[in-house]
């Protein structure tokens, strides 16, 4: 059970405390509602290459990172489709660094020439370190566009090609910070050995007279229902064929998202999940197999991919997991394997919490969600789910005309 | 309106007293040491049963980490898929892991099913069989996965460095080849998990909020099995660093970025200089606030982001610098970093450098305190090299109270060119 209280600023900004005396350290975790599906198609890994420039330098500090490491204070931040994260822990005596810090950068950042310069291409060697220079490394840029035509989730936080992140410029990097790094569009939880006065006095303090700018509204366009079967072969310099399979699936709080979760526990959720024993371990068609899905906060996507034993047939290996799916479609899934996930589920649920950084995190994206309270309850919501559940969310969306397959050959 | 331009007031880290909280410890009735965190805010436990099993006392390569990757891959009542289902329904994970000189199963579970898990726990270490089978499966994934890995420049290097520090032979030195996954086999494995496992030498970590009978659940599990009866093996292994100190190794020619590795041998932690060294690793390349970084990632750009660390193993260290940077600006990075070593050589470190240092390493050892899973951590550690919490209280006054000149005498000791062995992979 996590404990908190909330409070709102007169300029919008959400604040969220809570409390753990057993630490002596503070934890100051900063959410801002802008992610990569914000970004305009023409500038896509916008909000990435933001997130490195919140580090150099705001209107009134030349530097973040020095004065909070002097304060014995660490940080880091991450930016995903939907949201992005800052976060920083120090020793709460020195807790009202971060918020000089956090606030400063709220109010304005320096918008310097150089640290645009520098950080684009930072970004641009994250990219080829990332996407580039790796095996297998493109295919969530080939998959998401094939799966999505209109929403902006068919292209990665990354950005969609090297050149968007090289030609930005500092006009735009002024434009995007007014239009979402407002106090009505962020989250502020303060987490560890703090009090509520204090932090509600600090927050006034150094918040309170940031401009509450112009509220954004999002409004992105919304994805078609797919359906018809789209297929791609691609051909890379890659030692082993892969087969990767996407389907649409319900948005982060949607009811039957807690059937959809334990749906891809049940096929791809480790060493006894059915995908791993039936097509790793028992027909030795794949040496991997997963199933998951991306947790995005509008509808998005659920996911098998599996790198294939050299030598076997693609169209071989493709079959079995069709068959696979059929039988999930069909027969009801026994209550003990229903069981075994909702139990895993509760596990991870308790060891994600374990530390004051994680449970501020937490607490941040569940208040996005709408409500902190949510962190605390959601696990009731997947033990009311049904083996019924499963059955009906496997044929809801595991159908071809929902489906996107993509073949990724190893060249000759 | 609050003063923007002024900093508030802050409480210097180093002004924090540091405490390690001790391990309760109890031995089973086979002379087991256990050493339990007991403390919390969740309802979960992690136990690592540690055994002398690392790839110091294998005879061929590759049979220390299969033996390790195995041991749960069967025993002669549950097929692998029995104790993979059996593990998942009560909600916990049981990880293995071969390092060097140990090798290690970790059990992370709810309090509450601990009961639960233990019995398994213990037939894995009393009647693993290694079924063919699951062998050949095992050969054919990872020798495709070492497949995939050899493309990456990144993989390469980290062999290759390691191969330059130890020599080929040396198990801090050797690297898994398709061979020798070819090589393994049954009888070899079966032989290995009888003498480093059944008989092995054992030592157990816990922390979590444990069960009151926690001890007598343990002994009951455990201290009644052969460990720690046989006499410790303490093999030599001779180091036969290379020769060549300079390395260009083009591994895809259309690569886009290189992996750069710049290492010298390093004492272990039992040497004086050892936490002299650790402050000084930390300002030339240990933290995001470092040299390194401020110069090659957040002055120049050549990369992502670049590290330096010391390799910590039982018998012996490496002092190294890791980066991957763009392909045509790769010689450009490696001479920027010995452009820092002289800077520390020659140079002066100021009074607010050293402190921001000195608070930062203070703060995060603070942060790193947080919790049982991080103590018994810290305590392994200590443990598995014959430490205790006397070098961690040095390393703490050494941080609080090393001065600039200690660390330019460091650097004039360690940090010369002509000891590094220098590799880019493309």
């Amino acid at each position: 059970m996590v404990k908190f209280e909330r409070f709102m600023l007169d300029n919008g900004l959400k604040v969220l405390v809570h409390i753990d005396q057993s630490t002596p350290m503070a934890v100051v975790n900063v959410l801002y509602d802008v992610g990569a599906r914000d970004e305009d198609a023409q500038q896509t890994g916008f909000a990435h290459l933001f997130e490195h420039l919140m580090f150099g330098g705001s209107v009134n500090i030349p530097d973040y990172d020095d004065p909070l490491q002097v304060a014995g204070g660490e940080n880091n931040a991450y930016t995903t489709n939907d949201l992005t994260n800052y976060y920083c822990q120090l020793p709460s005596e020195n807790l009202e660094t971060a918020f000089w810090l956090e606030s400063d950068r709220m109010l304005s950042l320096a918008f310097s020439k150089k640290s645009l310069d520098v950080q684009r291409k930072v970004v641009c060697e994250e990219f080829k370190e990332h996407y580039i220079n790796k095996p297998y490394g493109d295919v969530w840029h080939i998959m998401r566009e094939l799966a999505f035509k209109e929403h902006p989730y068919r292209w990665m936080t990354i950005g969609k090609e090297l050149a968007h992140v090289e030609n930005a410029q500092l006009d735009d990097v002024k434009r995007f910070f007014f239009k979402h790094y407002r106090p009505s569009n962020a989250i502020l939880v303060v987490a560890g050995n703090v009090s509520v006065e204090q932090v509600r006095e600090l927050a006034e303090k150094w918040f309170g007279d940031i401009p509450s700018g112009e509220k954004y509204n999002r409004s992105l366009p919304v994805e078609p229902e797919q359906n018809e079967e789209r297929r791609m072969t691609v051909h890379r310099k890659v030692p082993a064929d892969a087969i990767y399979k996407t389907w649409h699936m319900c948005s982060r709080l949607d009811d039957d998202y807690y059937a959809t979760d334990l749906l891809t526990d049940i096929l791809g959720g480790g060493a006894s999940s059915r995908l791993y024993q039936s097509l790793v371990k028992e027909q030795q068609l794949f040496t991997g197999i997963n199933c998951y899905h991306f947790g995005s906060l509008d509808a998005g996507l659920l996911a098998i991919d599996g790198q294939l034993v050299k030598g076997v047939d693609i169209k071989k290996a493709e079959d079995a997991i069709e068959a696979e799916l059929d039988k999930i479609r069909q027969e009801l899934v026994e209550v003990r394997e229903l069981q075994k996930v909702q139990n895993k589920t509760e596990s991870v649920m308790a060891f994600e919490d374990m530390s004051v950084m994680n449970r501020a995190g937490s607490l941040a994206f569940y208040e996005l969600l709408g409500d902190g309270e949510l962190m605390n309850t959601e696990f009731k919501k997947y033990q009311e789910v049904t083996v019924h559940d499963l059955k009906r969310i496997a044929n809801q969306v595991m159908q071809p005309s929902n489906s996107n397959t993509l073949w990724y050959l190893a060249e000759n | 309106m609050p003063d923007r331009s002024k900093a508030p007031h802050i409480k210097d880290a180093i002004e924090y007293a540091i405490a390690l909280k001790k391990p309760e410890i109890f031995t089973l009735d086979n002379g087991v040491k256990v050493y339990n965190v007991n403390a919390g805010t969740e309802e979960v436990v992690q136990i690592e049963w540690v055994f002398k099993a690392g790839n110091w006392f294998e005879k061929s390569n590759n049979i220390a980490s299969a033996a390790n990757f195995l041991l749960k891959n069967g025993t002669s009542k549950k097929s692998a898929y029995e104790i993979n289902e059996y593990v998942d329904f009560y909600g916990a994970y049981l990880n293995r892991s071969c390092y060097n000189e140990t090798a290690v199963v970790t059990l992370h579970c709810l309090s509450r099913q601990l009961e639960n898990l233990l019995p398994l726990v213990q037939e894995l270490f009393v009647d693993a069989i290694f079924p063919e089978e699951e062998l050949h499966i095992f050969r054919q994934n990872m020798k495709q996965k070492l497949e995939v890995n050899l493309k990456k420049c990144d993989f390469v290097a980290g062999r290759k460095i390691d191969e330059f520090l130890f020599g080929a032979k040396h198990p801090y030195g050797v690297y898994s080849e398709m061979t020798d996954y070819d090589a393994l086999n049954i009888e070899a494995l079966r032989q290995y998990y009888a003498t480093y496992y059944q008989q092995g030498h054992c030592t157990i970590f816990s922390a979590g909020i444990l069960p009151a009978n926690y001890a007598t659940l343990m002994n009951g599990f455990f201290g009644n099995l052969p460990f720690n009866q046989l006499p410790i093996e303490s093999p030599e292994h001779l180091i036969t660093p290379a020769e060549q100190k300079k390395w260009n190794i083009i591994n895809d020619p259309e690569g886009v970025q290189g992996a750069v590795r710049i290492a010298r041998p390093f004492p272990t932690r039992h040497h004086p200089d050892f936490p002299k060294v650790q402050v000084l690793n930390t300002l030339f390349g240990g933290f995001f606030g470092s040299r390194l970084m401020n110069n090659i990632r957040e002055d120049k750009g050549y990369t992502y982001g670049i590290y330096s660390f010391l390799v910590n193993h039982i018998h012996g260290g490496a002092w190294m610098i890791s980066t991957e940077a763009g392909r045509e600006v790769c010689e450009a990075t490696v001479n920027e970093v010995y452009n820092e070593m002289q800077a520390l050589r020659e140079g002066d470190i100021d009074a607010e450098e050293l402190l921001l240092v000195k608070n930062y390493l203070i703060g995060t050892l603070l942060g790193d305190l947080d919790g049982p899973f991080h103590i018994i951590a810290r305590w392994k550690n200590l443990v598995l090299n014959g430490l205790d919490d006397s070098f961690f209280y040095h390393s703490v006054d050494t941080i609080k109270n090393i001065s600039a000149e200690e660390l330019k005498a460091m650097a004039n000791k360690y940090l010369q060119p002509e000891d590094f062995y220098e590799l880019v992979v493309v």
